[in-house]
C-alpha cells in the first residue's frame, strides 16, 4: 500500500525530523499534539495539528485511546510513534491494527519479545548471542544457587524495569535474601511485574549498538555506534562508529545483532544494544530497541541511508531494496545532546522560554531541533532541545567539527549544556577515544574537584 | 492563588492611593485591604481561597481518600501563628508521595526537620525532593497531589518549632 497520511504521535525534534521525510515523499503530516504543544514548531510544520489531550504526558502522548481516536479522527493511514512515549507499546501497535492504521514499527508480538527483559534475553540466547552470565529467580535457594555459580558481585534486575531502575547491587551473599526479596516488592511497586533476575555486575563497559533494518524476512545491520558518555543512563555523546574497536569483534557484533533480528524476522527500524568490555574482546547482549533512536543521525551520516524514509517504505510493505554489501560506512559521525539543563546547579532542568537560538551550520553539520527564539520549552517533557551531528573523514576532523560547530549553537533564555560538550571534546581522555560509560561520572566528580580547589584559592 | 509578593504590590499601589479599603474577589479567592484607623496608619489584611475555605469543610470526609480526581488541598486551623512557606525551588508537577500508590511524604500535622522531604516535583522527567527547609509541624498542604505549579509557589505551610 501507499501511505498518503501519516499520524505523528510525538512531538520536539522527533517530530520534526518525521515531517521533513514525510515532504520529501509527498506525505500529508498530522501531528498528534498536548496542550502544551500546540504552538510549538512541529505543530506549525505539519499539514494539520490536532489536539491529544492535555499537557500531562500521562492524559495525552501516553494514552493510547487518544492518540488512536485523534489519528481515527484525522483520517490518517499510517502511524509514526517516533522514539519513548508509545513507541515500544504493543497496544498501541494492536490497537492500530484494529483500527486499520499501519504502524510505523515492528509487529506487537516483536515488541513484546524484546520489551520483556527476560524474553528478550532467551532470544539472544537462542540466537547464539553472549549474554551477561545470569537468569531468572523466583526463590532464595535459586538465587542462592545461581549467584554461586555466576559469581559476585551481582545484580538483581526488575524484568519490568530499565534506564537504570529497578537496579541492585550485591557484592557477596550476606544480605541476599533480604535484598531478593525488598527487589521483588519495590518491582511489584514500581513496574506492576514481580520478576526478577540475576546478571554478574560488569563494572566497567563501553555501550556499543547496532543499528538494524529488517522488512519481516530479510535483516540487515548500518554499522555501529558507540553512546558510553552518560550521565545516570542518559545518554549525551554518541558516534559511529564506535571508536578503536578490534575489526574481529566490530564484524562478530554486527554478526550478532543481524542474527537476532532474523531471529524475531524483524520488521523496521532497531538496535540491538551491547556491553562491550573495556580491553575490547568480550561483548555482550544487553536489549533491543525496537523504534527509531535518538542517535539515529550518526548512523544516516556514515551510511547515507535516510532511516526514517526505510521506516516508512517498510511499513508500506516495500521490501528492503538494500543488500549488506550496498551499506558502506564513510567516515566518523558525533552527535551531541544539547539539554535544557543547568550543569552548574547540579543539572537542574531549565524549562522556560528560548529568547534567542543560534545553531551552526555547514558542510558536514547537521542540526535536528525544534526550537527557535520564542520556542516554550515545556517542563512536562524531556530537556532535549536540539542535536548537533558532524560528520567528517576521520574521527580527528569530526572532533574539530563539532568544536567549531558547538561554538556557533548559541541559546539564550534557557539553560544549556553546551559548555559540557565544549568540555568534554577537549579532554584528552574522551579524545583518545573508546572511554566506558563510568567515564563521564568519573570527569564530572573531578572537575567539580577542580572548581572547588579554584574556588578556594 | 496570590502570592505575598502579589499582595505586597497591591499594597504598594494602594499606599499611594486615596481609598481606605479594597475588596477584591475572583471565583479562587476573595482579598480584602483596609486602611487601620490608627495614628500610624497601615493596612490590615483579610486574604481568603474559596478551595481552601471548602476543603476545610470537606476535611473529614476526603481526607486520605485519594481517588477524588483532583482532591481539594490539605489544611488545619491557623492559629494565627507566624508560618512557614514551604515554596517551589522550581516549576513542575507536585507529588506527595514518592511514586503512585505510596503513602504520602507528610500529612498535616508531621513534624518535620529542615531536611525532611515534604514532597517531590516532576520537572521535565527529572524528580527533585522539595526540602522542608525549617523545623517545625506540617500546618497546611496547600496543593493537591500532581497538580503543577509555578516556581516559588506555596506548597505547604509549617508552624516552625520554638527555637
Amino acid at each position: 500500500m501507499r501511505i498518503r497520511r501519516l499520524f505523528i504521535a510525538n512531538r520536539g525534534e522527533i517530530a520534526v525530523r518525521i515531517i521533513r521525510s514525510c515532504r520529501r515523499l509527498g506525505i500529508d503530516t498530522v501531528l498528534g499534539a498536548s496542550e502544551a504543544d500546540l504552538d510549538s514548531t512541529p505543530a506549525r510544520l505539519a499539514d494539520l495539528c490536532v489536539c491529544v489531550g492535555p499537557a500531562v504526558a500521562a492524559k495525552s502522548y501516553l494514552d493510547v485511546g487518544a492518540v488512536v481516536a485523534a489519528a481515527r479522527t484525522a483520517g490518517v493511514d499510517a502511524l509514526h510513534p517516533g522514539y519513548g512515549f508509545l513507541a515500544e507499546n504493543a497496544a498501541l501497535a494492536r490497537a492500530c491494527e484494529d483500527a486499520g492504521i499501519v504502524f510505523v514499527g515492528p509487529t506487537p508480538t516483536q515488541l513484546e519479545a524484546v520489551g520483556d527483559k527476560l524474553a528478550a534475553r532467551r532470544h539472544a540466547v537462542d540466537a547464539g548471542l553472549p549474554v551477561v552470565p545470569g537468569g531468572p529467580v523466583a526463590s532464595l535457594a535459586e538465587a542462592r544457587e545461581l549467584a554461586g555459580r555466576i559469581g559476585w558481585p551481582i545484580l538483581i534486575k526488575a524484568v519490568g524495569g530499565g534506564g537504570g531502575r529497578g537496579l541492585k547491587r550485591l557484592d557477596n551473599p550476606a544480605n541476599l535474601g533480604a535484598q531478593l526479596e525488598l527487589a521483588i516488592s519495590e518491582a511489584q511497586g514500581a513496574f506492576g511485574d514481580a520478576r526478577v533476575y540475576l546478571e554478574r555486575y560488569v563494572p566497567s563497559g563501553r555501550h556499543v549498538e547496532v543499528q538494524l533494518l529488517g522488512d519481516g524476512h530479510e535483516v540487515i545491520h548500518l554499522g555501529d555506534r558507540d553512546c558510553s558518555v552518560q550521565r545516570r543512563y542518559q545518554k549525551l555523546i554518541e558516534e559511529g562508529p564506535a571508536p578503536d574497536l578490534p575489526a574481529g569483534l566490530r564484524a562478530r557484533m554486527a554478526d550478532a545483532a543481524v542474527a537476532y533480528g532474523r531471529r524475531l524476522a524483524y520488521r523496521g527500524a532497531g538496535t540491538v544494544e551491547f556491553l562491550v568490555d573495556t580491553a575490547g574482546n568480550a561483548f555482550y547482549f544487553l536489549e533491543m530497541n525496537a523504534r527509531i533512536q535518538v542517535e539515529h543521525p550518526v548512523t544516516e551520516a556514515i551510511t547515507g541511508v535516510d532511516l526514517v524514509e526505510r521506516q516508512i517504505a517498510i511499513a508500506e510493505g516495500h521490501p528492503l531494496r538494500l543488500r549488506q554489501d550496498e551499506i558502506q560506512v564513510s567516515g566518523h559521525a558525533i552527535e551531541c545532546r544539547i539539554n535544557a539543563e543547568d550543569v552548574a546547579k547540579g543539572f537542574a532542568p531549565g524549562p522556560g522560554r528560548i529568547s534567542a537560538a543560534q545553531f551552526p551550520a555547514g558542510a558536514g553539520i547537521r542540526v535536528d531541533t525544534h526550537v527557535e527564539a520564542g520556542s516554550r520549552v515545556p517542563p512536562f517533557y524531556d530537556s532535549l532541545v536540539a542535536k548537533v551531528i558532524v560528520h567528517a573523514h576521520d574521527r580527528a576532523q569530526a572532533l574539530t567539527r563539532m568544536s567549531g560547530a558547538l561554538a556557533n549553537c548559541r541559546i539564550a533564555g534557557v539553560p544549556v549544556n553546551t559548555p559540557l560538550h565544549v568540555e568534554i571534546l577537549s579532554d584528552p581522555e574522551f579524545r583518545r577515544g573508546g572511554v566506558d560509560t563510568q567515564y563521564l561520572a568519573r570527569r564530572l566528580a573531578a572537575w567539580d574537584g577542580a572548581r572547588a580547589v579554584a574556588a578556594e584559592h | 492563588m496570590l502570592t505575598h509578593e502579589d499582595i505586597q504590590d497591591i499594597l504598594r499601589v494602594l499606599e499611594t492611593s486615596p481609598f481606605d479599603e479594597l475588596e477584591l474577589e475572583t471565583d479562587r479567592f476573595k482579598l480584602t485591604l483596609r486602611r487601620a484607623a490608627g495614628p500610624q496608619g497601615g493596612w490590615s489584611q483579610e486574604h481568603e481561597t474559596h478551595a481552601r475555605a471548602a476543603a476545610a469543610v470537606a476535611a473529614p470526609t476526603t481526607a486520605g481518600s485519594g481517588v477524588a480526581k483532583s482532591p481539594p488541598p490539605v489544611t488545619a486551623a491557623l492559629a494565627g501563628a507566624v508560618l512557614v512557606e514551604i515554596r517551589a525551588p522550581l516549576i513542575g508537577t507536585f507529588y506527595r508521595a514518592p511514586k503512585p500508590g505510596a503513602a504520602p511524604f507528610v500529612e498535616v500535622g508531621a513534624v518535620v526537620s529542615s531536611d525532611t522531604v515534604v514532597a517531590i516535583l516532576e520537572t521535565m522527567k527529572l524528580m527533585t525532593p522539595v526540602h522542608a527547609g525549617a523545623s517545625g509541624r506540617v500546618v497546611e498542604i496547600c496543593i493537591a497531589d500532581g497538580q503543577f505549579v509555578e516556581q516559588h509557589q506555596v506548597l505547604l505551610r509549617l508552624e516552625p518549632s520554638q527555637p
